[in-house]
């Protein structure tokens, strides 16, 4: 533990902090560029500049380690003249265009030559200017305001693991950029626009929309994956410009995937703003009690057995609560939430979480990646993977398509048969597991959502139990579902599935399309055949006009995961609230109020009349939700069912990154992606070559 | 290494068998997993064999050969000016204009290239022979000004000797490389001034050999 006097101050820090850390331990803030706590260090802006006793000459403090007895000065005229040097230094080829910059007033440049610049330079030659890059539909680049501090080399490198962007030609001539024009090939690009302290790469679509004090800033959880990253939601008036990440150590960290970043123009797109019934064939504008109405007098006689309900992947926990609670009241057991009919039981808890915990993924030393692309499905899990596997000795293996992960790993093959070798022992990469201090494994959705689902489920159990990945003793758990649905987690701990002698979402599908079904109540549920459900009655609740619209009987519009407070729960189990950021548009309502007054018109009312009373039946229903943003470790049970393995390769749990949901669907600037960069599976779209 | 090589086709960059062996030589040299060390040497090498330049698929092969990722190897070639991004000439005369060889004559030197080649730094003559460019210090101040072509000095320059070089360029010949003034190597211009006497260890050795004799 080295102690060191900073300004007089005596200081003990744990050993392998910088100056700069020290420094900042004590609250002495020191301006900095290059420096990025998540990355590795460069030591090149020179505006950390310190006076240490003994040296000559003043030194980086971000890359200078804190030593014993070492006597650092940040505040002396002599530091003040250093940080005013290099400021005018680098704004010696900064065009100084802030009225016309994105990054104004909020610029790292702008506000330390405010606290730490002089008023005015020396320089009076001329300025020189850079030929901005292309780097894709995401990234906008003004390249002459770049000042070289290569976070976003770095960031590419290390924590997005593209090594795409660098820094070419040397001196005066030096550039940023990919050198061969292309777009950046990662989920993760978008975190550059926040790395960048000036306003070299900002976001494109957000070009000159709006200035930072405008907004107004909700700081609410994504629900794109089922990672549910915090973020920040900027609107202004009641239109959302823009998705910022807000730090969570152990979900996120600070950074966000392109998806959540950007797919925010396709709120304002696409949607269902005013009830709509099918009047021959057409869908016709209506009003809530027209729309009302008509799903009562639909539903009027029809018995319990011939309703389903089937929750999509945005649906938020209340308004599931609330439709569960409903559907029971009309004596429907016909529930689900796994749309695309993922073999998940509702019980126990631990066959469906992410028991490890994405910050667990860092104390792994080995895991099995099981008909899964972390890399698409959750780009954050992946990017903790990265990190993990840049720490060192950690073994992956693969069962399924093969991709380009960021991190090295052993394909162990396609045939998912491969996972009963690995739970029997016969596989050596159980041996690597066995070998391993804290196994995991991962299953994804392409796995479980086929015929032999169940099947597998067991077998990853097995696999788990054999190898050692569950020790409740020392708290380990190394069996993973990963999830894609935002809403998934939440809706088995509400038990939005089947009840006794009910029909799941493959039943219900079957059983509409063969007219034993009459009324089917979508609750924003649009990935699945909806061509299927003709014969039935549809009850479309949600907030864009996709499949499930289409195929709507009765359209109630609900409001998307920036319009309602509304609680979701992560693939880990961690339950946490969206707020409200905007209203939702027109006649649209909150989701929980919709079902509510609904359930009244039916004659069944809920007696639930607030939000707080909703949050209370969701502690009632499940004691979980009463305690947000912790994780229960789930108890260890058995799950599955024993059965053959199928030797047909898993698909992909997730087609399109870009496309996932109605929401994204309806982006423009996720259309721009697809067209650029393909669907991040390797392949471009059909129409695109 | 060897599965990193690529069969040649149209439009790329291959190392001949003879190169190949010396590629793998100069990994060799560092230890295994670190042949990324090896980014300048291979460089060079390619640059040799693809006449005096390197083409993109020269760095991307480069790139493969040594895995590394593309962009580490555009950032190595292009922060080094010896390595050429654009064809050059089979003779590549490189004008160093920094100030001790332009205090010494330097514009006097690009004249004579204007002259006899006809080009200007920057240009290519139009038979492809000669490439001429103005490059920073190459370090032979003391016998400035001089010249690069190809891997030789030419030092101590004037017009004149400048456009003999040249001509015996043109006509197919090899011009004799280093001072042309005729001093040898970097010694004083007017003859030596210093150490003109026979060193002492030398005269001791000989005293020596006298007593023994």
């Amino acid at each position: 533990m080295p102690k060191l006097t900073i300004d007089g101050r005596e200081v003990e820090v744990a050993a392998g902090l910088t100056v700069l850390q020290a420094c900042e331990s004590i609250g002495i803030e020191i301006p900095r560029f290059c420096y990025h706590e998540r990355l590795s260090i460069a030591g090149n802006c020179r505006m950390c500049l310190v006076t240490m006793a003994g040296s000559p000459k003043p030194v980086a403090s971000c890359a200078m380690p804190a030593a014993d007895n070492m006597v650092i000065q940040t505040n002396t005229p002599e530091v003040h003249k250093m940080r005013r040097s290099v400021m005018e230094f680098l704004l010696i080829n900064h065009p100084l265009d802030c009225p016309i910059c994105d990054q104004g007033g909020e610029c790292d440049l702008q506000d330390q030559a405010m606290a730490y610049g002089f008023d005015r330079g020396r320089f009076i030659e001329n300025k020189r200017a850079v030929k901005d890059k292309y780097l894709g539909p995401l990234i906008k680049t003004i390249m002459t305001r770049c000042i070289h501090c290569t976070r976003c080399i770095r960031f590419a490198t290390e924590i997005a693991g593209v090594p795409e962007l660098g820094a070419t030609g040397r001196g005066e001539g030096t550039e940023i950029g990919t050198y061969i024009e292309k777009a950046l090939t990662s989920e993760l690009s978008g975190n550059l626009i926040d790395v960048c302290p000036v306003g070299a790469l900002t976001s494109k679509p957000y070009a000159f929309c709006a200035r930072p004090w405008e907004l107004r800033k909700t700081e609410t959880i994504d629900v794109m994956d089922a990672v549910g990253s915090n973020i920040r939601v900027d609107a202004r008036g009641n239109e959302v410009l823009r998705v910022l990440p807000r730090l969570h150590e152990e979900i996120n960290e600070e950074w966000i995937s392109d998806k959540t970043r950007f797919a925010c123009d396709g709120l304002r797109r696409q949607r269902l703003d005013q009830p709509y019934i099918r009047v021959d064939g057409k869908l016709k504008p209506a009003t809530w009690p027209e729309a009302l109405s008509a799903v009562a007098s639909r539903l009027k006689g029809v018995p319990g057995a011939r309703i389903g309900a089937i929750a999509g992947d945005l649906a938020d926990c209340e308004s599931m609560l609330l439709v569960k609670d409903l559907m029971t009241r009309l004596g429907s057991p016909n529930l689900d939430c796994r749309q695309d009919g993922a073999a998940l039981p509702a019980e126990p808890r631990a066959a469906y979480l992410f028991n490890t915990t994405i910050a667990g993924i860092e104390t792994a030393d080995a895991c099995l990646l099981i008909g899964t692309n972390p890399r698409i499905e959750a780009p954050l899990i992946n990017a903790r993977m990265r990190k993990r596997f840049r720490n060192g000795e950690f073994a992956v293996g693969l069962i399924g398509q093969a991709a380009e992960l960021t991190y090295p790993f052993e394909h162990l093959g396609e045939d998912p048969r491969l996972i009963e070798e690995v739970a029997s022992g016969r596989h050596p990469f159980a041996a690597t597991l066995k070998a391993a201090q804290r196994p995991m494994l991962v299953l994804g959705m392409a796995a479980l959502a086929r015929a032999d689902g169940s099947a597998i489920l067991d077998a990853a159990r097995r696999i788990a139990e054999t190898t050692g990945m569950i020790r409740p003793g020392d708290g380990w758990n190394g069996f993973n579902v990963l999830h894609t649905a935002a809403a998934r987690t939440g809706g088995l701990d509400l038990g939005f599935v089947p009840g006794e002698g009910g029909l799941d979402t493959a039943g219900m599908l079957a059983a509409a399309e063969a007219g034993a079904l009459d009324v089917v109540y979508l609750l924003g549920a649009d990935e699945l055949d909806t061509s299927r459900l003709k014969r039935a009655f549809v009850i479309y609740q949600g907030h864009h006009g996709d499949a499930g619209a289409h195929a709507a009987d009765v359209i109630l519009p609900g409001a998307a995961y920036t319009e309602k407070d509304a609680t979701y729960v992560n693939t880990e189990g961690r339950v946490q609230q969206a707020q409200l950021a905007c209203h939702p548009p027109g006649e649209a309502r909150a989701d929980w109020k919709i079902v509510r007054v609904l359930a009244d018109k039916l004659g069944h009312p809920l007696g639930l009349d607030t939000l707080a009373d909703v949050r209370a039946r969701l502690a009632a229903a499940n004691p979980l939700f009463a305690s947000l943003d912790c994780i229960e470790p789930a108890a260890w049970a058995s799950f599955g069912t024993a059965g053959g393995i199928d030797a047909a390769p898993f698909g992909a749990a997730v087609e399109n990154f870009y496309l996932t949901n109605p929401i994204c669907r309806a982006s423009v600037t996720m259309a721009e992606c697809v067209d650029v960069l393909g669907d991040r599976q390797g392949r471009k779209t059909g129409t695109h070559g | 290494m060897s599965a990193a090589t690529p069969a040649p086709a149209d439009g790329t960059f291959c190392f001949t068998p003879e190169n190949e062996g010396t590629a793998r030589a100069i990994i060799a040299k560092y230890p295994p997993r670190r042949q990324a060390s090896a980014v300048l040497p291979l460089l060079d090498l390619a640059q040799r064999q693809n006449g005096g330049w390197l083409s993109q698929a020269a760095l991307d092969y480069v790139a493969q050969y040594l895995q590394m990722p593309p962009i580490r190897v555009y950032e190595v070639a292009t922060f080094y000016t010896m390595f050429n991004l654009k064809p050059v000439g089979r003779h590549h005369i490189q004008v160093c204009t920094n100030l001790p060889c332009w205090l010494r004559g330097s514009d006097a030197i690009v004249a004579a290239c204007r002259k006899h080649l006809g080009i200007g730094p920057g240009e290519t003559t139009a038979d492809g022979a000669f490439t001429v460019s103005e490059v920073e210090c190459a370090g032979a101040c003391v016998n400035a000004p001089m010249v690069q072509i190809g891997d030789d000095y030419y030092e101590d320059l004037t017009a004149d000797s400048m456009g003999s070089i040249l001509e015996t360029l043109k006509a197919g010949g090899t011009p004799k490389p280093g001072s042309q003034s005729g001093r040898h190597s970097c010694e004083p211009a007017g003859g030596v001034t210093s150490l003109t006497s026979t060193p002492a260890v030398q005269r001791f050795l000989e005293k020596k050999a006298e007593g023994n004799r």
